[in-house]
């Protein structure tokens, strides 16, 4: 609290409430504290429907805290801001559009000349490894295709801030291994602050430099895990090193004392 | 585990082999009963008149009405050739499907992406549209007059609801996370609309145009029925004055070919706009 270090997002005191039908109150944020650094891997677990999506949401700009202030690069959030990628959990590239389309679509909306744009969104293509499908819609791709398509579309805009919402959850362990690896590669070139919301802690300590677990609702960060485990990180043999697993039994006794917490009161 | 994973290909291949000619047979069973149900139909109303069970004058005869068509083809309707009406009642159809379509398309949109816009017109619509619209038609001949204006104006009217209708929901049916990507990719407003909302709603816009084309065509006869000084509605017209059953039938079928043709167009037009979906029809 002392000395202002630089953050890329930062969330202060931030409370998001919705009213449901029946008109009650309901609380998924209340001061809700976190704060991540330019260049940063962020995760943050908690229990299901805690209000992690909410939490993305509001640094995305698609809603506004009820409450608080929400920062990127020390400036309020107004609305959706350019130096922000966000990957979805499901599936949000456009059926419509063939590879090559969905990756330059970010480009093209940035006003991008066409032929420019193309040629990013081919090398692009490349990176995540997708060569040959530049002319295959999604629906003929399989869902790591479909990721990967996801995550070109997102990295070719260069966001500084990367938001990701349970990116992996659908994908079967093999894929999601090599997706994660993958993500790892892409951000060490891309160098953005990242924020990965999952609900599986092996993954959050497996990818990121520190790991918020987040308390049942209304959500706070209830603690934050160092991870200090090297880099580069080899995502197939990393979690049977014994300092991996330490770290994980560490933070599951923090994760499960708030899964009991939400249950009993469901 | 192992060994069933390399025999069965082989068995499966056989097995394909014989679902592909269980499927031709079974093709050319529904073709086969197709045409039987055809004949016993035809052939029923004809021998039923022959045998005069059926009374020809109120309901036709098949040989009468072919009859009729080759009458008609060759020396021309009472109110002039046969291909001048057709083409009047295509021209009035397609005329008025094309802009209730897109003015139904365009409205729908609009009303879609605007809460208040929505929210103002939407009870106006729902008023215009519990009116039976037939109704229309004889304030348009009174005020358009007898030739394709009218009945233009009537299709209009008929094919404008059901496009609007149809268009509206798609836009609100449009994926929320697809619109949530877009925007965080740097879409506009109107790069939305256009990148993400019109394809989306291209499914629900293409399968009303399938019925609508007929609504199109309903409004185009019923406008000529009303008034007209050309047209298949007024050759239905002019059967009917002079109780001829074979010449009301005959334009009947012709009507039919027309429509048959259109959802033909249309269904082409829709696989070429469509090529991304996924395959789901297999049959036929």
């Amino acid at each position: 609290m002392n000395a202002p270090a630089p953050s890329a997002v930062a969330l202060k005191n931030v409370a998001r409430r919705f009213v449901t039908p029946s008109g009650d109150v309901l609380s998924a944020l209340e001061d809700f504290d976190l704060s991540i650094a330019p260049g940063e891997f962020m995760a943050v677990v908690g229990p299901t429907g805690c209000g992690k999506s909410t939490t993305l949401g509001l640094i995305a700009g698609l809603a506004r805290p009820q409450g608080g202030e929400v920062t990127l690069f020390d400036a309020p959030v107004t609305g959706v801001d350019r130096r922000v990628g966000f990957v979805f959990q499901q599936d949000a590239v456009f059926p419509w559009r063939d590879v090559l389309g969905n990756v330059m679509a970010g480009p093209l909306f940035r006003g991008v000349p066409k032929d420019k744009a193309e040629a990013t969104a081919r090398d692009w293509i490349i990176r995540v490894g997708l060569k040959g499908f530049e002319h295959h819609h999604p629906h003929q791709l399989s869902g790591g295709m479909r990721k990967r398509v996801a995550l070109a579309q997102t990295f070719i805009n260069n966001p500084q801030v990367l938001l990701m919402d349970e990116p992996f959850s659908a994908l079967d362990v093999q894929t999601r291994e090599l997706m994660q690896e993958e993500l790892l590669q892409l951000w060490a070139q891309a160098k953005s602050a990242v924020l990965f919301v999952t609900h599986d802690l092996d993954e959050a300590i497996l990818l990121a430099d520190r790991v918020a677990v987040l308390t049942t609702r209304p959500a706070r960060v209830k603690s934050v895990h160092t991870i200090d485990l090297p880099r580069p990180r080899d995502v197939a043999t990393l979690r049977y090193d014994e300092r991996f697993i330490a770290i994980a039994r560490k933070i599951s006794d923090d994760l499960r004392e708030e899964v009991l917490r939400a249950r009993a009161g469901h | 585990m192992t060994e069933t994973t390399v025999t069965a290909p082989l068995a499966a291949d056989g097995r394909i082999e014989t679902a592909v000619q269980r499927l031709r047979r079974h093709q050319r069973l529904v073709l086969v009963l197709r045409l039987a149900v055809l004949v016993f139909l035809i052939g029923g109303w004809e021998f039923g008149v022959r045998l005069g069970v059926i009374d020809p004058f109120f309901f036709g005869q098949p040989s009468g009405i072919v009859t009729k068509l080759i009458d008609w083809t060759e020396n021309g309707t009472s109110i002039g050739p046969l291909w001048k009406q057709i083409w009047v009642t295509i021209y009035e159809a397609g005329a008025g499907f094309l802009i209730g379509s897109a003015m139904g398309i365009l409205c729908g949109i609009a009303l879609g992406r605007n809460q208040l816009l929505s929210d103002v017109f939407s009870i106006y619509i729902k008023v215009a549209n519990s009116i039976p619209r037939v109704v229309l038609g004889s304030i348009f001949i009174v005020a358009l007059g007898l030739g394709a204006a009218s009945k233009i104006a009537l299709a209009v009217v008929m094919v404008f609801f059901v496009v609007f209708a149809n268009a509206f929901q798609g836009v609100r049916e449009a994926d929320k996370n697809l619109i949530a990507n877009a925007r965080i990719l740097g879409a506009s407003n109107w790069q939305m609309t256009r990148a993400v909302v019109l394809p989306s709603a291209l499914s629900w816009i293409l399968a009303s145009l399938h019925v609508s084309f007929g609504f199109a065509l309903v409004g185009a006869i019923v406008g000529e029925f009303l008034g007209a000084r050309e047209g298949m509605g007024l050759l239905i017209a002019t059967a009917q004055g002079s109780f001829d059953s074979n010449g009301v039938f005959a334009a009947m079928i012709v009507i039919a070919i027309v429509a048959l043709l259109a959802e033909w167009i249309l269904t082409m037009i829709e696989n070429r706009l469509l090529t991304w979906r996924p395959d789901t029809t297999v049959n036929e």
